[in-house]
């Protein structure tokens, strides 16, 4: 490895494999105690500058976080990229603030209830300080504004604020004093402003009585307010929502169709998917996820529970049903089971910070996609290859419906994805990498992992396509020690700029950096 | 304390800060009385300054107090003073919700627009550059709407700096920045002299035109037709033709919808010549669009097209495309067609209009799709100014007929609505044939709102055509429906009797109508007869007291003793308005 040296020469080989270290959790659990069910988190996200990251729970409550290593009052951020040595400091997050996104509703019409988990959490463009989210449950998307707002004391009223609360009661207490004026005030405010209509004559030089409030404190508290709610466009669940780089339009879709938004606009979309057969019981395939380029604000792309994706473009039609490219791979002879098509269904897709690759989850691998490329995956990472001889266990427990999600490192080098046991795992995905690691959201995520050296089967030498294996099994699993299928990460995200990642195990939200 | 005649207007202010949003906006809405009860130094020296701190409200406020501060130059001491209006106006402009922005935008619009030239300079300019180099998209993008107040007053130094301000904007980094600057680019434009018009603005167009994102390009379409009009016809065809050709062959169908809607205003602009050449291929092309869209938005403007060109080339090259587009697949291609279709016959000529739209009229006409021949129903006027309605009536019974009995009842509703516009087209002769059966059949609808707009349809029919045809082909009908069983299709009638009356006046409402009513009044469902009680309390002002004391007194005194509160409660309420008139008589 003699790249490693110098940091220009990091081209000729493929990067080190990361040493993982543990930096933060929040919500840690005492050990015996209980997970409530509406602390699940059910959604994690970094904004794209990585100094925020919100995580949505099964209680319907969004939480956020901010970075606390960054305000460094001497040197900017571009001058520290330009220094010859890392930066020693790791992100570390406080917490922020949080507020309850959604509740519990039931819907009349269809007898249905719709339960408050925040599905899923997207950031929109930062303006005048305050931050911005979508947050979406089953139903409903909202559009959360997060400010800073000056909590006001106001003094120096006209009158005694103990006397009076609004207009109707200046006239009924002030009635028996000077019964005239207040009658011709009425009650209400709207009369009591009349009586200084347009024929009414002010004094020239005003009347100096009267003073304006003076608003004193200067104390500031976050306040979290829902500015709009996009609502009654989905008849299924929502799986996904995806802003669009335009900065204009967001997308939400549901099992069966994708729905077009304008952000100002929260009472009409567009439907442009819809794979709703005709009649319901030719219906074979459903939408699992869609996300819109990062670049190109025409392009969007979304997965199907048959294990394929398709990339569309906008400009081409109104409706968007026939795809421009379809990427699948090729079954091989042979290999199907009972199983096949349901581990083939994806959970998540993303697109790589350059739009250039797709990286998708399906139950048992992770694979990249370059979007150039639709004859098959570039590359494909085995997440928990022991499972294959349980995958019996796993549908009859329901766990095979597990939807995982994943992520990739803002330079586009690694990719991680979640496992059972609360393990996750980290894969090159540079040319020539055969880094995969495995880590468990604990305080010591190395502590389960098994040093056997991944051993990448290369079918071509080529940087077109490389299958790799990472470490088959891990430790626990060897010794005879049961999976423990309830303790599953499905959550996770990478921060955008640096080598961190945020992890979801039940209620707790871990924080790893290398 | 405060005097007690100033107490509303301690309030008002006071309530400038109350906790609830409804007084606090109720407060800024009355935001002049305020000033006016300050005195115009404070109003400049305290209100201003408070309301510029006060920017942190919920938007309604913020959007109320954008709106009042655009006519605030009166209170603040005239135009002189004008400037101290721009603070607060200028911080609003910055705010992340957009209605707010566009109000403070215009606000600021309308007070530059009274300002003096040199306070324009001064303090009006510096703003919109402070805006425009603004840490936030939200500043840049309000800045782009201001440009065109600030630049006729701008001395040239200024002049040319504002011009490569605006450039910088449409190159910014953020979409929603070059949106606006794309969207505004017209209006600067207007202010631009020749020369730079033709340079630094249309290098500023063309950048917009190249971006990638569609959502810019097809703003910049928009400014197309509004430079073209400004540049001298020979420019026009030089740099804003082959950009709105090469618009017309976007790969983004929403682009193409925007060159669809916009087209025929650049005909104008570019003389006939060029139109011919070049904008009527392009637009038979966006008729012939794949996306269908694209083809709603073309077959809208059909008319307006065709207005601007030769009769000629219209037949030529328009009418086959109208033709094809009458066949489309997309019913919503074929309805926006059949919505301005029936506009091309003064277009095209009486004769072309017979050999060649009015076959197209016709398969419209029995368009399975009811807004179809719904829209083509609703245009006939137009026709019939040019061929005359004759030729259209034998395929237009059936059309209506269909639809009448429609089982959407929103369609059946749609065509009651145009029932007296037929009438008066059609003629009485054809009406009563034909139409007379449907028009009552309508008054037994099992919708209300068709049987609703059946009994309005009935009193315009009889406006239409007069009270003496009305006596014989619609109040017996309507009267003899009063008998019917259910008693929903009786309050129907008595519904239409009291739209009659005013129509038929007072003789034939005491001799025919009122007779029905007085014997409804018997009816055995109270909800009947408190609805008579509401028919001849709408009868009062028809007929002569005489007819008041003898008939409908007696009959609503028996009504207020009935059993039913509702009843009683409507006969007393008649009986009132009867004792109010007869007083004030």
């Amino acid at each position: 490895m003699s790249g490693g040296d110098e940091v220009v020469a990091a081209p000729v080989g493929p990067p080190q494999p990361l040493d993982w270290k543990f930096s933060q959790v929040f919500g840690e659990r005492t050990a015996g105690e209980e997970v409530q069910e509406v602390d699940i988190i059910s959604a994690i996200e970094f904004d794209k500058t990585g100094d925020h990251l919100a995580t949505g729970d099964r209680g319907g409550r969004v939480v956020l976080f901010e970075r606390t290593d960054t305000k460094d009052p001497g040197l900017s951020r571009r001058d520290l990229e330009r220094m010859d040595y890392p930066i020693s400091r790791h992100p570390e997050f406080r917490y922020k603030t949080e507020f309850q996104s959604h509740e519990p509703e039931f819907d009349y019409l269809k007898s249905l209830e719709i339960e408050e988990k925040i599905n899923k959490i997207r950031w929109c463009q930062t303006a005048n300080g305050a931050l911005f989210l979508l947050s979406t449950n089953d139903k409903t998307i909202k559009f959360w504004k997060v400010q800073e707002k000056k909590v006001k004391k106001i003094s120096d009223m006209n009158l005694d604020p103990s006397k009076t609360v609004g207009n109707g009661c200046i006239a009924s207490s002030s009635n028996s004093s000077c019964p005239k004026p207040c009658l011709a005030n009425g009650g209400s405010s709207d009369r009591s402003c009349n009586y200084f209509g347009n024929d009414f004559s002010f004094p020239p030089g005003g009347l100096p009585s009267l003073r304006l409030p003076v608003v004193t404190s200067q104390e500031t508290s976050l306040v979290a307010r829902c500015r709009r709610v996009y609502a009654h466009a989905h008849d299924y669940h929502i799986n996904s929502i995806s802003n669009n780089s335009d900065g204009e339009t967001f997308i939400s879709a549901d099992d069966l169709r994708i729905n077009l938004w304008n952000l100002e606009i929260s009472n009409q979309s567009f439907n442009i998917v819809d794979v709703k057969p005709a009649n319901m019981e030719d219906l074979t395939e459903v939408i699992t996820s869609a996300e819109f380029h990062p670049t190109h604000c025409n392009m969007l792309a979304y997965s199907s529970s048959k294990g394929s994706i398709r990339l569309i473009d906008l400009r081409r039609s109104a409706l968007c049903d026939s795809h421009s490219k379809l990427f699948e791979e090729p079954e091989a002879p042979g290999s199907r089971s009972f199983f096949t098509e349901i581990i083939a269904s994806i959970s998540d897709i993303k697109f790589a910070k350059d739009g250039r690759y797709i990286l998708s989850r399906d139950y048992m691998t992770i694979k990249l996609w370059d979007i150039n490329m639709d004859s098959g995956p570039f590359a494909t990472f085995q997440v928990h290859e022991y499972l294959r001889p349980k995958l019996c266990d796993l549908y009859e427990n329901d766990s095979i419906f597990d939807k995982f999600e994943c992520c990739l490192s803002g330079d586009g080098l690694r990719v991680a994805t979640g496992s059972y046991s609360n393990l996750f795992r980290v894969f090159g995905c540079a040319p020539g990498s055969t880094e995969a690691t495995t880590l468990e959201a604990s305080k010591n995520p190395i502590r389960r992992q098994v040093q056997t050296p991944s051993r990448p089967s290369r079918s071509l030498s080529s940087i077109t396509r490389v299958v790799r294996r990472g470490a088959e099994t891990p430790g626990v699993d060897a010794n005879g020690n049961s999976l423990d299928f309830t303790t599953k990460l499905l959550h996770l995200a990478w921060h955008p700029a640096e080598n961190s990642i945020a992890c979801a195990a039940a209620n707790s939200l871990y924080m790893y950096y290398a | 304390m405060i005097d007690e005649p100033l107490y509303p207007i301690a309030v008002l202010i006071d309530e400038l800060k109350n906790e609830d949003i409804q007084l606090r906006l109720n407060s800024i809405r009355r935001l002049s009385t305020i000033a006016r009860a300050l005195g115009e130094e404070r109003t400049r020296k305290e209100l201003i300054p408070f309301l510029s701190e006060n920017n942190d409200d919920d938007d309604e406020v913020l959007l109320a107090m954008a709106e009042e501060l655009g006519v605030f130059i009166p209170y603040v001491g005239g135009v002189e003073y004008a400037n101290v209006l721009l603070p607060p106006l200028e911080t609003l402009c910055t705010v992340e919700e957009t209605c707010v922005r566009d109000k403070a935008v215009e606000s600021l619009c309308r007070i530059g627009a009274q300002m003096r030239e040199q306070d324009l300079v001064e303090s009006f300019i510096p703003l919109v550059k402070r805006l425009a180099a603004g840490e936030w998209f939200t500043a840049r993008v309000s800045s782009c709407g201001l440009f065109h107040i600030a630049y006729p007053s701008a001395p040239e130094a200024l002049k040319t700096e504002l011009r490569a301000i605006y450039s910088q904007l449409c190159q910014d980094d953020m979409p929603m920045v070059r949106r606006s600057a794309a969207t505004n680019l017209g209006k600067f434009a207007a202010t631009v002299e020749a020369p730079h018009l033709k340079v630094d603005i249309m290098s500023m167009f063309d950048d917009l035109t190249q971006y990638d994102q569609d959502s810019v390009r097809l703003l910049a379409v928009e400014g197309c037709a509004a430079l073209g009009k400004l540049l001298e016809p020979q420019d026009c065809v030089a740099h804003i033709l082959p950009v709105m050709v090469n618009f017309s062959q976007d790969k983004s169908w929403r682009v193409r919808y925007m060159v669809a809607n916009q087209l025929f205003e650049l005909c104008e602009a570019v003389g006939p010549e060029p139109t011919r050449l070049d904008l009527v291929p392009a637009y038979v092309r966006l008729l012939r669009d794949n996306e269908a869209e694209v083809r709603i938005a073309a077959a809208g403007k059909v008319t307006k097209f065709c207005r601007i060109l030769n009769p000629e080339l219209a037949i030529q090259h328009i009418l086959p495309c109208v033709k094809e587009l009458s066949t489309d697949s997309s019913q919503y291609v074929r309805s926006a067609l059949a919505s301005v279709i029936m506009g091309m016959a003064p277009a095209l000529g009486k004769d072309a209009t017979i050999d060649q739209l009015l076959p197209i009229f016709l398969s419209l006409l029995k368009d399975e799709f009811p807004d179809v021949r719904l829209n083509i129903i609703s245009k006939l006027d137009q026709v019939n100014q040019v061929i005359g309605i004759d030729l259209l009536s034998q395929s237009l019974l059936p059309a209506i007929v269909e639809l009448a009995e429609d089982r959407h009842w929103r369609v059946r509703l749609a065509i009651i609505e145009y029932i007296p516009l037929l009438a008066s087209q059609l003629g009485v002769g054809f009406f009563d044939d034909k139409l007379g059966a449907l028009c009552m059949q309508w008054l037994k609808d099992k919708v209300y709102s068709i049987r609703d707009a059946a009994a309005n349809n009935v009193k315009r029919l009889a406006e239409e055509f007069g009270p003496d045809w009305a006596m014989q082909h619609i109040v017996p009908q309507v009267l003899d429906m009063i008998n019917n069983p259910h008693y929903l299709y009786r309050m129907t009638i008595l519904h239409a009797i009291s739209l009659l009356a005013s129509v038929m006046g007072s003789d034939v409402t005491c001799s025919k109508l009122l007779p029905v009513v007085i014997n409804a009044s018997k009816d055995r469902v109270p909800n009947i007869k408190f609805n008579v009680a509401k028919v001849l309390q709408s009868l009062i002002p028809i007929v002569d007291q005489s007819v008041l004391e003898k008939t409908i007194r007696p009959c609503l005194v028996e009504l207020s003793e009935d059993p039913d509160v509702d009843v009683r409660f409507f006969a007393s309420q008649a009986l009132q308005s009867i004792d109010h008139v007869i007083m004030s008589s």
